[in-house]
């Protein structure tokens, strides 16, 4: 392309058909409308954001326009002319990409076999490569082609789905919540990418939850609300607050999270805490201290997949520690000590997966009480499991949590993601445990909810708890949290008030950068 | 003719059902499929080998039918795993015991009869070389066919497009759906290959190396071959050392037997299973945290649409 055209195609162009148009799209699986009539335009050469809360429908409807699904009613338009996508590859050859939230990348294979898959069968790998190494030229974006995917960073990650996207040549790329994994140093590379692709007059779709981020990079987004088109703006134009309030439909409550009262008590210690990776592809732990005291909420930040799970493991007793001492709650050695035994001294621990780890999908709610309350008393007598107080547990939680179902005692998996984690929260909560560890406390949940959950945390806290919350939303910990640390690589920055870092210094600890000396702090 | 050569010379035909059968299974697994119906497809193989091969006066006819039938047997299971997204563990144990009980049906009527032994390669001069003459280029086809087949299948899935996509689809079958690929197709074909290879090995045990049919007559090498694969790390080269492993020590073990060497035939029966286990083990053992299985492995596949 010569620089002539590049300047042409810049900007959205304003004349013709929009690229592409949707027309009253409605989808609707059984009883669920995901999709209700929903309108959507996107011209060459501009960023469209596509907002909602999760549930709100964004997934289905861009599965719609990769022909992934088919819409139950509606009709969709390129350059004006009516389509009908029977599947991915049609949406490919009519020039659209995608890159998935959850990368649609094969672990097993190398960089350059995960590019080929999706190329036409009549190019030979080494004609794959070479092309790859074209795009990633050009556009900065560097991999090393002969590696298996398992062994990269999501952020690398990232770069191959966009690279096996720009080699079809597209006209119009979707992407799905980009930034969720990145650093925010990988996200500004990523967001340099993305302006040049626009620039040269290529359409973007991008799908996010990060309102900042929008109104920084989109020229106009459509909101969607329950499944509906709420409105159309440019967020440039407008606050994140307001957009937030569209998205939810109510004005969202800040939470008041006050200080910590200063040194309190250390209620959970972990010394010298190294493990050996448990499962292929999986991350060790290295020499990890923590102290966290009565009073504060400890965030540890990170990028997924760089010993989070692991660490919660270790601290849940889902494994065991290398000797007692390792892990310390309320001055006992528990290192040794299984989940129950742990709970017993006080402990209460809400892992990162709901649905599987958190509870069991076919379990109905208050079978899921018992679950992590069976070993703490009143819920079990000699052997039998007392119905009735599991029953009334499981309402105090309801009731307390605003948990939201369906019938009286529905099954855990027929309940949203943000009402099923508010109840796994809450059957923890309620304990009034005196260490309380969660990973990712609010992960795809919707922000009424996130809200809720992140308050209850402080509030435990402030009553004088030790709360530890591992997340990669750094809003969150931000918001919440007293000290932060990072972990990176199965090894954990020293941690530092909240008050004292920036999004930026984080951002490079969460990357790799090595913990600045004598940062010790004296207050 | 040494006795060295003549127990070499029967290592290769114990071996190279095993291997055939075990090639398919793998390629079926590499797909993202777990066909445990091995065993009933290779029991069809033999008894429709035999009824065609007695039935048209021919070998490579009867082969053909053998070919035909373990493909057939396949095509029933997948249709019930693809098409109807049935359990694949169930599905395979049931067309094991189907195949067993129909191929018992098909074979009746030829209890008793006997095929010709089949012409082996000879070429004047290197067949006639002492020990490793007839070993190597004194063989069937089947031999010859087995290894072409090993060399093949390493070829197809580690150099070619559709090897990479048949790689793809079993590695992780959400990401080769959202991708476009054909997740059924491919699954499907991959099937059918493994069918038609266990039916393949199937015949070549009633044709070849028994030369008669009898009911049962498979006698778990179909298990075998599936645990091959495992053992394996679905790898087709390691696939052919393990089906050779294994082939050995039948062997060996027999002769054992028959020489009396004070250790209770039991146990020497015993000896190729737990000689291939700790072979294949003690090959694995460097890669202990990568088993190599494909990730989709035993997973129903349904698309929404």
């Amino acid at each position: 392309m010569t620089e002539l055209d590049a300047a042409a195609g810049a900007g959205a162009d304003e004349t013709g058909p929009p690229l592409i148009a949707m027309h009253g799209i409605t989808k609707i699986f059984g009883s669920l409308v995901a999709n209700d009539h929903i309108d959507l335009a996107i011209r060459a050469g501009e960023i469209h954001a596509l907002l909602g809360e999760n549930g709100a429908g964004k997934s289905t409807l861009v599965k719609i326009l990769y022909g992934l699904l088919e819409p139950t009613q509606g009709e969709i338009r390129w350059r004006g002319e009516p389509v009908r996508l029977a599947g991915p590859q049609e949406a490919r050859a009519l020039g659209i990409g995608m890159v998935f939230q959850h990368f649609s990348l094969f672990e097993n294979l190398t960089v350059a076999e995960n590019i080929a898959a999706a190329m036409p069968p009549d190019l030979s790998l080494a004609e794959v490569a070479a092309k790859a190494r074209d795009v990633s030229g050009q556009y900065g974006l560097s991999v090393d082609l002969d590696r298996p995917v398992w062994t990269l960073s999501a952020g690398e990650r990232q770069r191959i789905e966009i690279i096996r996207c720009l080699l079809q040549d597209p006209r119009l790329i979707v992407l799905d919540e980009p930034t969720s994994v990145l650093t925010p140093q990988e996200a500004d590379r990523l967001f340099v990418t993305l302006e040049r692709l626009a620039a040269s007059g290529c359409a973007i779709l991008y799908i996010s939850h990060r309102l900042e981020e929008v109104r920084r990079l989109c020229s106009s987004a459509t909101i969607l609300r329950a499944g509906r088109v709420v409105a159309t703006i440019d967020p440039r134009a407008v606050s994140a607050r307001e957009i937030a309030g569209l998205m939810v439909g109510a004005a969202l409550h800040d939470v008041v999270a006050g200080r910590a009262a200063a040194e309190g008590t250390p209620r959970l210690l972990v010394r010298g805490l190294s493990l050996a990776p448990e499962k292929a592809h999986g991350q060790a732990l290295r020499d990890i201290d923590l102290v966290v005291r009565a009073g504060e909420v400890l965030g540890i930040a990170g990028v997924a997949g760089n010993g989070q799970g692991e660490l919660f493991a270790a601290l849940s007793g889902e494994r065991l520690a290398a000797a007692p001492d390792v892990v310390t709650i309320d001055g006992k050695p528990v290192g040794h000590l299984g989940v129950t035994e742990r709970r017993r001294l006080g402990a209460a621990f809400v892992p990162e997966e709901r649905l599987g780890h958190g509870a069991v999908p076919d379990h109905r709610l208050a079978e899921n009480t018992l679950l992590s309350r069976h070993g703490t008393g009143g819920l079990v007598s000699r052997g039998f499991v007392l119905a009735d107080a599991t029953r009334a547990l499981a309402t105090r939680i309801i009731e307390t949590f605003d948990v939201r179902k369906e019938g009286a005692d529905p099954r855990a998996r027929t309940l949203s993601g943000g009402n099923l984690q508010k109840f796994v929260v809450g059957r923890e909560i309620l304990r009034e445990p005196g260490v309380l560890v969660v990973n990712q406390p609010t992960w795809g949940v919707d922000a009424g909810a996130a809200a809720l959950i992140r308050q209850a945390l402080v509030d435990l806290a402030r009553s004088g708890s030790a709360v530890l919350v591992i997340s990669q939303d750094l809003d969150e910990l931000f918001e919440i949290a007293d000290r932060i640390a990072v972990i990176h690589a199965g090894e954990l920055s020293a941690p530092e008030a909240t008050g004292d870092l920036t999004r930026e210094t984080v951002g490079l600890l969460m990357a790799g950068a090595a913990a600045p000396k004598g940062t010790v702090h004296a207050h | 003719m040494s006795i060295v050569e003549a127990i070499l010379l029967t290592i290769v035909t114990a071996s190279t059902p095993l291997l055939i059968a075990a090639l398919g299974e793998l390629v079926t697994e590499r797909a993202g499929v777990l066909n445990l119906g091995v065993e009933g497809m290779m029991a069809m193989g033999a008894a429709c080998g035999f009824a065609g091969a007695i039935l048209f006066d021919s070998t490579l006819l009867g082969v053909l039918c053998g070919i035909l039938a373990g493909g057939l047997t396949a095509a029933l299971f997948a249709f019930a795993v693809l098409g109807l997204a049935a359990n694949q563990v169930a599905s395979g144990l049931a067309l094991t015991i189907f195949g067993l009980g129909l191929s018992g049906l098909i074979g009746a009527p030829f209890i008793g009869a006997r095929r010709d032994p089949i012409t082996h390669l000879h070429i004047p001069g290197l067949s006639d070389l002492p020990l490793v003459g007839r070993l190597f280029f004194g063989q069937d086809a089947f031999v010859y066919a087995s290894l072409l087949l090993c060399l093949g299948v390493g070829w197809f899935l580690f150099h070619t497009r559709k090897g990479l996509l048949l790689r793809a689809v079993g590695e992780n079958q959400t990401s080769a759906h959202s991708l476009g690929l054909p997740v059924l197709r491919v699954r499907f074909v991959a099937i059918l290959f493994g069918g038609a290879c266990a039916g393949l090995a199937g015949a070549y045990l009633s044709l070849v190396y028994t030369r008669f049919w009898s009911p049962g007559m498979t006698s778990g090498r179909g298990w075998i071959a599936v645990a091959l694969v495992v053992f394996a790390a679905w790898r087709p080269g390691w696939t052919f050392f393990g089906a050779y492993l294994f082939g050995a020590a039948t062997v060996l073990q027999l002769h054992a037997q028959a020489a009396a060497i004070g250790i209770p035939s039991q146990a020497l029966s015993a000896l190729p299973y737990l000689a291939t286990i700790v072979a294949l083990v003690v090959l694995s053992l460097g890669r202990r945290r990568d088993t190599g299985a494909p990730g989709s492995l035993g997973a129903p596949f349904v698309p929404d649409r």
